[in-house]
């Protein structure tokens, strides 16, 4: 049987997010051959429907309303419910991004659904699918699948490769106006910390800096490569510990997961947590002035020596290739 | 100020995971409480401190989660509450744990609710928002700072590293991201204390549960561990040398850049 699934796309500042892509191709494998209904939601995304379609949906619904500009769950929740009762689904894939985390359970419970959150893998399709998600942070994994109701799961950002992107697809993008009301949370505020780099859950590349890095000052040459490369800083608790940097980048069993393509760790000890949460990662490189460092036995290539030395060699290289 | 804390009992994060059977083994495993509830139960108690009130902790599990509440009790909580469901039911799911923990909560008008964003075993994060949505009420997950003036609340939230600033009410659940506090540590009167503060059993049967009603909706069909990363090559020569060697090999090899 063929089910029909609706995927969230998570619109930033105007643009829509890779892992809004990644859903799509989740969705594929869970529809079984059946339709793929992407919704966005938001005060002006009915011009991003098309990109949806390109990457693989069949049909799209906006929701668009002054009060979705900024992400409430109230406000959002109302409207993806009413996208729902209307669709009817038989599967719902998320983004397991802020957004999706907040947003997700409240949805379930609403549906009165399972949810397999932090999805980073699946084996079979439509009815036979399987979701593989990583617990203790990455120190081991599981196999779930849902014995009842709709199939709903969040996917880890940059784990399920998107399809290909395809000018030529066609679909239908309609809008659904929905009444939005009593919305409990006011956002006054929002305040950009990670203004200078991407994402770390989504980069493809992130620079980690640990206690070797020494100073608030001292994340300034990663920064620098981070920047070089397009990636992401991110930190060991030691680091974040020790007032260097914020919580907000640390990387560890208690801080964020990580799976990059690249990920370089740069003073960085290697605790058992910290090793959790970022050997996924593709691509390890190790940069430390101890040898003997626990680092080492899990990155694939390793640099033995001081990263304020290495670390601008590092991005000098980059910049001359980019030059090129 | 009525102030519950839901707590959750998990490995210590020192803890190798080992898998036979098909099972996480428990062993000789250390077990602490979920890192993430340890800054709210800190916040349950700062709360508590500045606005009056009761704070009562509460966990799903077996009589080894005591522990937990123990400790809970002895950094300064004043009540405790589990939910025993040891022998009814086997399988447990975020749907089973949030349709319990509303189900003990609906008539004890909590005024806050306080949860880690996510518990370091499992790992899914649903537990918080689902009891929330379950009770009506509004939640606001991911927090590093709280102030509350009357009934109005005034939150920063961690959003992929930006902050928002919200305003929302009480009733309210809030989930702890780490940077919320600093959480004590239990202090030798605080641990004699504790003993003596009151610690609650339920089963689901003292609830309006029906074990059916609560049923899993997923099912873990297999854990197993990662492959064991190899350690790749340490590079030799001159510093400069070995940097060009690595971006070379990032390049060609690795095929990352």
């Amino acid at each position: 049987m063929t089910k029909k699934v609706i995927v969230l796309g998570e619109v930033r500042e105007g643009a829509l997010r890779n892992v809004s892509f990644e859903a799509i191709a989740a969705a594929k494998k869970i529809s079984g051959g059946g339709e793929i209904v992407a919704v966005l939601l938001g005060d002006a995304v009915q011009s991003l429907g098309t990109e949806m379609i390109h990457y693989g949906a069949d049909r799209v619904v906006t929701v668009e309303h002054p009060h979705l500009k900024t992400y409430t769950s109230d406000g959002f929740s109302q409207a993806f419910m009413a996208v729902v009762e209307g669709e009817n689904p038989d599967a719902v894939v998320f983004g397991h991004t802020a957004l999706g985390k907040d947003l997700s359970p409240k949805v379930a419970s609403k549906l009165q659904s399972g949810l397999i959150s932090d999805v980073t893998g699946i084996e079979g399709e439509g009815e036979a699918a399987v979701f593989i998600r990583p617990i203790f942070s990455g120190k081991a994994f599981e196999k779930v699948k849902i014995k009842e109701g709709i199939v709903f799961v969040s996917i880890r950002p940059n784990n399920i490769e998107p399809l290909a992107h395809d000018d030529n697809r066609t679909g239908d993008v309609s809008s659904v106006s929905v009444e939005i009301t009593n919305l409990r949370t006011v956002i006054k505020e929002v305040v950009r910390k990670s203004s200078e780099g991407v994402d770390l859950s989504e980069a493809k590349v992130v620079i980690a800096g640990g206690r070797g890095v020494k100073s608030v000052d001292g994340f300034g040459p990663l920064k620098e490569l981070a920047q070089v490369l397009g990636g992401a800083v991110g930190a060991s608790r030691g680091a974040c510990d020790a007032d260097y940097c914020d919580y907000s980048l640390q990387i560890g069993q208690t801080g964020k997961v990580v799976t990059p393509d690249l990920y370089i760790a740069a003073g960085i000890s290697g605790a058992i947590q910290h090793l959790a949460s970022m050997s996924n990662s593709k691509i390890i490189v190790a940069i430390n002035k101890d040898p003997e460092a626990n680092i080492f036995k899990v990155a694939d290539y390793g640099i033995v020596g001081d990263l304020f030395e290495v670390i601008p060699m590092l991005t000098e290289e980059f910049k001359k290739i980019k030059a090129n | 100020m009525n102030i519950y804390v839901l707590v959750k009992r998990t490995f210590d994060t020192e803890e190798k995971i080992v898998v036979s059977g098909g099972k996480i083994q428990e062993d000789g495993a250390e077990f602490i409480i979920n890192p993430y509830d340890e800054y709210a139960i800190e916040e349950a108690i700062q709360v508590r401190d500045a606005h009056g009130g009761e704070v009562t902790v509460l966990t799903i599990g077996g009589e080894d989660a005591e522990k937990q509440l123990r400790t809970a009790l002895a950094m300064g909580a004043d009540k405790a509450v589990l939910i025993n469901t040891e022998d009814d039911l086997d399988e447990m799911d975020q749907f089973t744990a949030a349709q319990i923990l509303a189900d003990f909560l609906k008539d004890k008008n909590p005024d806050l609710i306080l949860a880690g964003n996510v518990a370091i075993d499992g790992g899914s994060g649903q537990v918080g928002p689902r009891v929330a949505d379950l009770l009506g009420i509004n939640y606001v997950t991911t927090i590093t700072k709280l102030e509350i003036n009357g009934t109005q609340v005034n939150i920063v939230r961690d959003v992929e590293g930006d902050s928002e600033v919200i305003e929302t009410s009480l009733p309210l659940l809030v989930t702890a991201q780490q940077g919320l506090n600093e959480p004590r540590y239990p202090s030798l009167p605080g641990i004699m204390k504790a003993k003596k503060k009151p610690l609650e059993e339920v089963e689901l049967d003292d609830l309006d549960i029906d074990e059916d009603d609560v049923e899993a909706k997923t099912e873990t069909i297999e854990i197993y561990l990662p492959p064991k990363k190899e350690a790749g090559r340490v590079l030799q020569g001159d510093l400069s040398n070995q940097v060009q060697e690595l971006v070379q090999l990032l390049r060609t090899e690795a095929k990352v850049i």
